[in-house]
């Protein structure tokens, strides 16, 4: 639009004033930029801010939830009720699958507590609901209804039932913030579920993607492959489902391949998703170990056996719903 | 007095709505389709009532926004403060305008309001967002004229309801 320099106009007189004031308050927008920028203060900021920052995001929620009530009120029953016998079915499905596995489980249990190790099948989850919020129309980021008051730590690892939605980037008291895994920002390792390639998944610009920019020339990589987590770098606990390769192609620079990858997760679509507690192993070397010499569990008792060991080591509290997942 | 205070009540009120209506969440096919609602809503009374929105009201609302709905704290505060600005230089023509060519005027407005995101998220360090990242600035023009006689009205109902008490 052309427009021509303003000669006679009124506010002539105080354009000079006017636009020292401009000048002040861009200087004073660039040096609140810098710092936040170098500090993180936003975040602190919204922290003590919560009690008015949060009632807004469930008001700017709302709409989204009404949309959601009205959908089940005028939903089709018969939507409905295939939708319930699908459900029915893959409960089935999914029990059987759970008693084939449990067992398995138990005697995993058994082997690695004669191995002596921490690590457990069992997974200490959380619920929490999504309160469809999207923090910036660029970023990729989902607010959920948990926050520092029930526990959650930043860098935790948000799943559903397919595969890994995100972790934590930031903690509110009653809400907390996901960054997906299809945000530009963000990367995890991973690991070629066929092949045992390791690589790394980063979010791809165009949204709802993920894309694999260097995968070896000579790698045994194609559509269909599934992507797990490696679990390098601490991050992210290591197994669990994080996309499927849809293409493979050459990256622009030519010395790659570059995949591309769709998430498992049900980003979209996910309403209530599970929060890991402390799944994460912790990078770089392993402590001390403190007694060397045998298990505790193998100490001579003056019993018949030690065959049944009744420590359990499980990690779940009983006050968090355990599920164990298989890979 | 009283009229005064009403009609800073509505300033407030609308403005708050589009702070509101900036977080409310959209299906992903349309997420790039969300106009900037402050921006729009702080364009209309800058452009009406331009000697109550100065500079730093528009920091202040920049502020708000930042706090509920940001990345970088002060970026929507330069943001807003630099399209108030340009506004009030070009005010007394702006209200004269033809609808058209006002919303073309604020095409322009929010297109610069684009580059100027882009320049400081590209300070930050953030990636480059896709190209329908800039379709935001056409919808937000399209709507104007809805926008703007819709506040209009609104403007016009509070002023006729506080007079005639008085009358």
């Amino acid at each position: 639009m052309a427009l021509a320099r303003e000669e006679n106009s009124p506010l002539f007189a105080g354009s000079v004033a006017g636009t020292l004031r401009l000048i002040f308050y861009l200087a004073l927008a660039m040096v609140l930029m810098v710092l936040d920028h170098r500090n993180g203060w936003l975040w602190r900021l919204r922290y003590n801010a919560a009690i008015v920052v949060e009632p807004v995001y469930r008001l700017a929620g709302l709409p989204s939830a009404g949309m959601r009530t009205l959908s089940v009120a005028f939903a089709d029953r018969k939507l409905l009720t295939e939708q319930n016998q699908r459900l029915r079915e893959d409960l089935l499905l999914a029990n059987a699958k759970l008693n084939r596995m449990a067992a398995v489980a138990e005697q995993n249990q058994r082997l690695k507590e004669l191995l002596d190790t921490q690590r457990s099948l069992e997974l200490n989850v959380q619920l929490a609901r999504v309160i469809g919020m999207d923090m910036g129309q660029a970023s990729h980021r989902l607010v959920l209804n948990r926050g520092d008051r029930d526990g959650i730590k930043q860098g935790q690892v948000v799943i559903d039932a397919h595969g890994v939605i995100g972790p934590i980037v930031e903690v509110l008291p009653t809400t907390s913030v996901v960054m997906l895994v299809t945000d530009p920002n963000h990367a995890v390792p991973v690991v070629v579920e066929r092949t045992g390639l390791r690589t790394v998944a980063f979010g791809s610009r165009d949204g709802g993607q993920l894309s694999l920019p260097n995968v070896p020339m000579a790698a045994d990589v194609k559509a269909g492959d599934k992507l797990l987590t490696s679990g390098l770098g601490g991050r992210f606990p290591p197994g669990f489902p994080v996309g499927e390769v849809r293409s493979v192609g050459q990256s622009a620079s030519g010395m790659f391949l570059e995949a591309r990858a769709r998430p498992t997760a049900d980003i979209d679509r996910s309403e209530d998703v599970l929060l890991l507690h402390d799944q994460a192993e912790p990078a770089g070397p392993p402590p001390p170990s403190t007694p060397a010499g045998p298990p505790a569990a193998l100490a001579p008792v003056s019993g018949s056996s030690s065959a049944s060991p009744p420590v359990s080591t499980s990690v779940a509290s009983p006050a968090t719903p355990a599920a164990a997942v298989q890979p | 007095m009283n009229r005064h205070r009403l009609s800073l009540l509505w300033v407030s009120g609308t403005l708050a709505f589009g702070l509101l209506s900036m977080l409310v969440p959209l299906p992903a096919v349309l997420q790039s389709f969300k106009p900037y609602w402050p921006a729009l809503i702080l364009l209309y009374w800058t452009i009406e009532s331009g000697d109550r929105i100065t500079l730093g009201v528009a920091f202040a609302v920049g502020l708000c926004a930042d706090l509920l709905d940001g990345q970088l704290l002060g970026e929507q505060a330069l943001r807003l403060c630099a399209l108030v600005f340009i506004v009030l230089r070009f005010r007394s023509r702006l209200r004269f305008f033809p609808m058209w060519q006002q919303a073309a005027a604020v095409l322009v407005l929010l297109l610069n309001d684009r580059v100027l995101q882009l320049v400081v998220r590209t300070f930050a360090g953030e990636s480059l967002p896709s190209a329908s990242w800039w379709i935001s600035p056409f919808v937000g023009a399209l709507l104007w004229p809805f926008v703007f006689l819709l506040l209009d009205d609104l403007r016009m109902h509070s002023v006729a309801h506080s007079r005639s008490p008085t009358r």
